[in-house]
This record gives C-alpha cells, structure tokens and sequence, in this order.
C-alpha cells in the first residue's frame, strides 16, 4: 500500500555518535557485537537489560522522538524569517494556506496545497502590477518541520541565488506560507504567473533528522498537478546533502526544464552524482559471507 | 437503491445504501472524516451501527459496495463465495453474527471451515460493531497457518520480519543489522530487506546476499526483497534467487492499478514463484502488505469508508494463498489514522477481519513522527495483537527504519512479548535457536546466550 518516503543520500546519525553511555551499570548486558555499529546508523548493538532495552538506549530513542514531535509541531515564524531576507535585500510575502492551524494541517492535506482568501488575493494583486511573467517563484513553507526552515532556508537561498546569478532570470517575491504542503506551489506559481517555482518544504522528521529540507522544483506550475510533475531534492541538511550540492542539482533542473519546457519523471537529474551500495555488485563480500 | 433507516432518541436516521450505513458505522477515524463520508455525529454513528446489525448477512451478496461491472475485486469476492461454507451462518443478520462468533458455535475448526463462505464486507460489518476485546477474543479463536521453510502461525507462536533496511543498501549496514536480530532471535517470518534502489540488478544482488547468508548459516527461513512484483519476476527471470514475491496490494481495483498491479499480473508473479520450487515445508510464498487509507490516496475507494476498503484487500491476498501478510497500520500518516488510539483500534480490526477471512494476517505496528502516537501505543497494540494471536509482527533494530523514517517495534519487543505472553518462534527457527545457543524458551522465560555463536564470532573476526 506504501510509497514509502526514502531518504536520499546516506548519513550517519548523530544520536549514536553522540551516544552519552560511558559505563555499563550492572544489570545490563552489552552486545559483544557492538563494532558493528560502525557499519550502519540502524539502532545495532544497543545490549538488554533482561531482554529488553536498556535505560541509556530507551532515552535516547526517547530524546530523539521528541526532537522530531518537536519539530513537528514547531510554528513557523515566517514574520522574522521575512525580516532576515528583506534585510538582505530580497523582497517577501507572507501567505497563509487554507489549513487555519496545525491540527487541521495534518488531518486535511487537502487544505494545506490551497491559499487562504486573503493570501490569494494578496498574489492576484501583486501580479497585477506586472505585466511579463516571472522565471521563477521561491516558495518557502514549513510542511512538517518548521525547524527545518528555519536552519536551512536563509543559507539555502543564498546559496541558491549565487548558484543562479548568471541566468538573468526575473525573480517573484520571495513567498513565505504558513501551514503550507508542497502543491501550495502550483496556486503560487500560477497565480504569480511564474515559469518556474522550487518550494523549500520542511520533510516529514525522521528520528534521525528533525530538521531535513526538501526542495520540490516544478516547471510551468497550475492547480492540480501531481508529483509526476514535479522533481524533488531531499535530505539537504548538515548531516545529508550540502547546500552547494543542492543548489548545483536544482540549477542543473531548472536550465534543463527551461530548455526542454518540463519538469518531473521526464526531466531525468543526471546530476545525480549518488551509487547506491547495491547496484555497484559487491554485495556477497561482507562479513557475514567472508 | 437499497434503504435504511433507523429509529432511536427519537429520530429517523436514513441511509442511502450499504456503503453510508457501513461508512457511518465505521468508529471514528481521520480518513473517513477526509473523505466527506464519516458520520456527522456521535448519535449518527451509534445510529448506524444499530441500522447495520439489523441487516441480514445474506443481503451483502446481493449490493455490492463497489459495483460488480465496474471492479475486479468485487467480481472475485462474489464469483468465488462459497455458499455451502457460509450455510451456518446465512440465517444471521450482522448482529446476530457478532453474537454467534462471541459464543461457543464459533471455534478453531467451525471458524476455518466458515472462512471461504464469507466476505469482506460481512466481516468488515461485523467489526464495526465490535469492541476491541471482542476483536481479540474471536481473533484469538482463529489460527491461519502457512509454510514455505518453516511453519508460521500455531497455536501459541508468534514470528518476526527481520528488516535490515539501510539508507543506501550498504551490504555491510544491511548484514550488521541482520546479525544483531537473528541475535536477539528475530527472523523466522522472513528476512526481508525495503531497498532503496529500484534498479533490477541492484534488486538481484541483494537477493543473493540474503540467500547466501541463509545457506550458509542452515537458517529455517526464507528472505524476501520488497520490490514490485514485476521487478521479482524479472529477477527469477535473470536467475536470482526468489523466495517470496512481495507486493502492496489494496482493495479496489483502481487502488491496483495505482500500485501498477491487477489480480493478473499476481496470477504471473505467484507462478513465477510457485517455478522455484523453493520452499520445503510448503509452498506458501507470497507477501502482501496492505493499510487502512491507501484506497482513498489513489482516490479510488469509491466512496467506500477505509476500513471496508482495507478488508477488501484481503480477497485478493487469500486468492493467492500467501505465506504473510500484513499491514502497515500507522505509517500513512494521520490524515487518515490520526492517533494512537484510531492505530490501535485499526490495527485490531485488520487482524480480526483478515484471520476471519482465512488470511495469515501479521501487522507492521507502527507510527510517524507526525501521528499523535508514541512507544506506549506501540506497546499497547503489541500486547493486544499478542493477545489476539498475531501470526508475525516487525523487528528492526532499536524500534527506528533509517530508511523509511518511521517507527515500527524492534527485536526486543518481540522479546517482550514472549516473555509476558509465551509465544515462541516458529518450531524449525526456534530448534535453530536452541541449536545455535542464541534463545531458549525454558521454565515459562526467555533466556539469550550467553555468547554469541561460533559461526558469527567467526565473522565478526573478519571485521
């Protein structure tokens, strides 16, 4: 039943590396396997306390959890985040999806991908005093991790508009929805009469990572598209993908979709400098089959 | 149309046909609510379910939910029913049902032999009206046993999925994860791996890597890689070793042919299967994996509530007489299970409805970090699966998927689980257990070794 969200690019989880543990109280068993913690960032070699978790791994598990609840249910202070990219001389607008508050949020994903009135109105007028159309439109919203907007979006943009500085592509204001999903892009886009839009989306929080940025980038955007329209770059963040790595991925889509006027599955990301562990076909060389 | 009203508090409630009395039975849930098809109230609901046990089980074969011309999962749930095993319940209505499965009639071999004479639809009803200790206790009534190297699902047992999944398929990651659970003796419903590559030949080498790990430690068990049934075709077709074909399946035809399925394209990937001849103990050997809300975000349930939707499902896994199946209860999100408790009471109900049906029915129990649910909900439909005589649940390292991002129960759990309840391995995996001084189940506890086996100690040397 599952499309199953995969994180892209491999990293290591801090909460093991940064695992607190320097004793052994008595009653816990260690696995003697623990040098196999190198090999994975899964939760291996943790040892039991009878046969169940011990304290110091039952914390962290719980600690990492409530990182991501956290970040979850963090609001998005798109106020301030507007404040810091107008001082660095980018213009902003403040939106508001239809989903009036998180609970709504994340029980009508429906509400999420639509403006409120006063934002869609806000946009009409905003494209009303400009007769040719933008090249693109940044879409900022937090999606599932406010956190992550809030790390990432400012260096990410910077990052982003050095990357694209020799396009002489005319730029929309900067847009900032509060309680947005993904799709919230193609109402912005085409109301902006944009060519292009990247949303910069707060991703679902793993345990692993709160605070992971996703960028959806959709050529000629309209109400109603489906995913099959859109690429997408995880994972960015300090642990995962780089910005500069990003903004090269997401400038290599944008220069393509301009020349081949599409986005999405037909839009390939050879860009894609990753190999997955499997498909190079050492696989029957491990330690389990010496 | 078919109509239904009910009277009671003084007002009429109306119900336009089977699929609204059955959507406004259904106990509250968030997907419901997303679809415009839940009741508008909790009297409307109670409502409702007093409408629906009044109906005769006799008349959901004569309305589809989902009509006959237009689907293929309703042609087979009605094209294969069997009448004379439904002979002993046909007088009923759905209440009278519930009442006859809570009493004495209903037991291990009248409830096997009942299994092929009812449908979905029926046993999604029933549920409905149901509470969760009486989803356990009729649950618990059932056993639905399938073999391939091992037998799963006896009286008194309870198998794990070993899920060694690795952000990039690194073998090393994968084969460290899979130590430690067959450690913690997980493993016996299957070893099987989500990859994150899609490509065939990455698909092949993994394949060979669990079959060689198999082999090469004589473990009673079979391993399974969870790729698109085409993509498992394909790799029997290149000559990797296939154990189990795996597929998501879901409850309507269009659901189906959203996941790039149709009960054809199973009918090929179970004979290509069945050509391996694999197995040893039997030849049970497909895997499905289904979830409340998976027809509705394909948008194609039809105006059917989730619930009834999920059970459907059900038929098409049973046509294929599978080794597991299980769902994946909590990890579509909270837009259509939206907490703990809507988790819980899902996951129970899948269970009941499935192990009704005569499908060996295991669950994923699981969450995402923006359901409102956490360990202690885990825990608590851990235990009640437990108790309802789950045939198989996840283990995977410290309760945390570093490639899917969600949570499901880790190897000790299953650990937890037979110490409180005295559940036990499948008996091949568990002589396995005892052979290799890894776990034993002695004097009502459960006791790990106290070393780790020669055969691995060896590979750990190689590290």
């Amino acid at each position: 039943m599952k499309t199953r969200h995969k994180p892209m690019g491999s990293h290591k989880r801090q909460a093991l590396d940064n695992k607190t543990v320097t004793s052994t109280p008595d009653n816990v068993t260690e696995g003697p396997w623990d040098t196999l913690r190198t090999l994975t960032p899964a939760r291996i070699g943790l040892g039991h306390a009878g046969t169940s978790l011990p304290t110091a791994a039952q914390l962290d598990f719980q600690f990492a959890h409530a990182q991501a609840r956290d970040a979850v249910h963090l609001p998005f202070d798109h106020a301030s985040l507007a404040e810091s990219l107008e001082a660095k001389g980018m213009d902003c607008l403040l939106l508001h999806s239809a989903a009036t508050d998180r609970h709504l949020y994340l029980q009508r994903p429906d509400l999420g991908r639509k403006l409120d009135d006063a934002s869609a109105t806000m946009l009409d007028e905003q494209a009303s005093t400009r007769a040719e159309p933008y090249d693109l439109a940044i879409v900022i919203a937090d999606g599932l991790s406010a956190l992550a907007i809030h790390r990432h979006a400012i260096p990410f943009v910077e990052r982003l508009l050095e990357q694209i500085d020799g396009e002489n592509w005319s730029l929309a204001p900067i847009t900032l929805v509060q309680e947005g999903r993904v799709a919230v892009a193609d109402e912005i886009g085409q109301r902006l009469n944009a060519r292009m839009t990247v949303i910069l989306i707060g991703e679902r929080p793993g345990l692993s990572s709160p605070d992971s940025l996703g960028l959806y980038f959709t050529y000629g955007p309209k109400v109603g598209l489906n995913d099959a329209h859109r690429n997408c770059i995880s994972n960015v963040r300090l642990e995962g993908l780089s910005y500069p790595m990003a903004a090269h991925r997401l400038h290599y889509l944008m220069r393509e979709a301009c020349r081949r006027q599409l986005s999405g599955v037909n839009l390939k990301d050879d860009a894609d400098m990753q190999t997955l562990a499997s498909e190079t076909g050492d696989t029957l060389s491990n330690f389990l089959l010496p | 149309m078919a109509r239904f009203t009910h009277t009671v508090g003084g007002q009429i409630y109306r119900f336009a046909d089977l699929k609204e009395v059955m959507a406004k039975a259904s106990p509250a849930r968030s997907g419901d609510f997303l679809a415009e098809i839940a009741a508008n109230s909790d009297a409307e609901r109670v409502a409702a379910q007093m409408a629906l046990a009044n109906i005769p089980l006799k008349h959901f074969l004569d309305e589809a939910v989902i009509p006959y011309e237009a689907d293929e999962v309703t042609r087979l749930i009605l094209d294969t029913h069997d009448a004379d095993a439904f002979a002993p319940v046909a007088h009923l209505t759905v209440g009278g049902f519930r009442d006859w499965l809570l009493g004495d009639d209903a037991h291990e071999v009248s409830l096997k032999a009942l299994a092929p004479g009812l449908t979905p639809e029926m046993v999604a009803a029933v549920s409905k009206i149901m509470r969760i200790q009486d989803l356990v206790l009729v649950a618990n009534k059932v056993r639905v046993e399938s073999r391939f190297r091992n037998t799963i699902g006896l009286r008194g047992r309870m198998s794990t999925r070993l899920q060694p999944n690795h952000p990039t398929d690194d073998p090393a990651g994968i084969a460290a994860s899979i130590l430690d659970g067959l450690l913690y003796g997980n493993g016996d419903a299957v070893i099987g791996i989500n990859p994150a590559t899609d490509s065939t030949s990455g698909i092949c080498e993994l394949l060979k890597m669990l079959d060689a790990i198999v082999q090469r430690y004589e473990i009673p068990t079979q391993s399974c890689v969870l790729t698109h049934v085409t993509t498992s075709v394909e790799a029997i077709n290149r000559g990797a070793p296939v154990d189990l074909v795996f597929q998501s399946i879901a409850g309507t035809e269009a659901a189906n042919a959203s996941f790039g399925i149709s009960l054809a394209l199973l009918q090929e990937g179970y004979e290509a299967g069945l050509s391996q001849k694999r197995g040893t103990v039997g030849e049970n050997l497909m895997y499905f994996e289904t979830g409340q809300g998976s027809a509705l975000s394909a948008n194609a349930h039809h105006g059917v509530d989730q619930q009834t939707c999920e059970t459907r499902a059900y038929a098409v896994a049973r046509r294929f007489k599978p080794l597991l199946v299980n769902t994946v209860v909590g990890f579509i999100g909270p837009e259509y299970l939206y907490n703990g408790k809507q988790i819980i009471r899902a996951g129970l109900e899948d269970h009941f409805c499935a192990k009704l049906l005569g499908v060996p029915m295991g669950c994923d129990i699981c969450y995402t970090n923006h359901a409102e649910a956490d360990q202690d909900d885990m825990d608590m439909l851990l235990t009640l699966l437990g108790t309802a005589g789950i045939n198989f649940i996840m283990g995977i390292p410290g309760s945390d998927d570093v490639m899917l991002n969600y949570q499901t129960t880790s190897f000790h759990d299953a650990l937890y689980v037979r110490k409180v309840l005295g559940l036990r391995p499948a008996p091949e995996f568990e002589a396995w257990l005892e052979r290799m001084d890894i776990l034993r189940h002695a004097d009502g506890t459960v006791q790990l070794g106290e070393q780790v086996p020669t055969a691995f100690r060896q590979a750990l040397a190689q590290l």
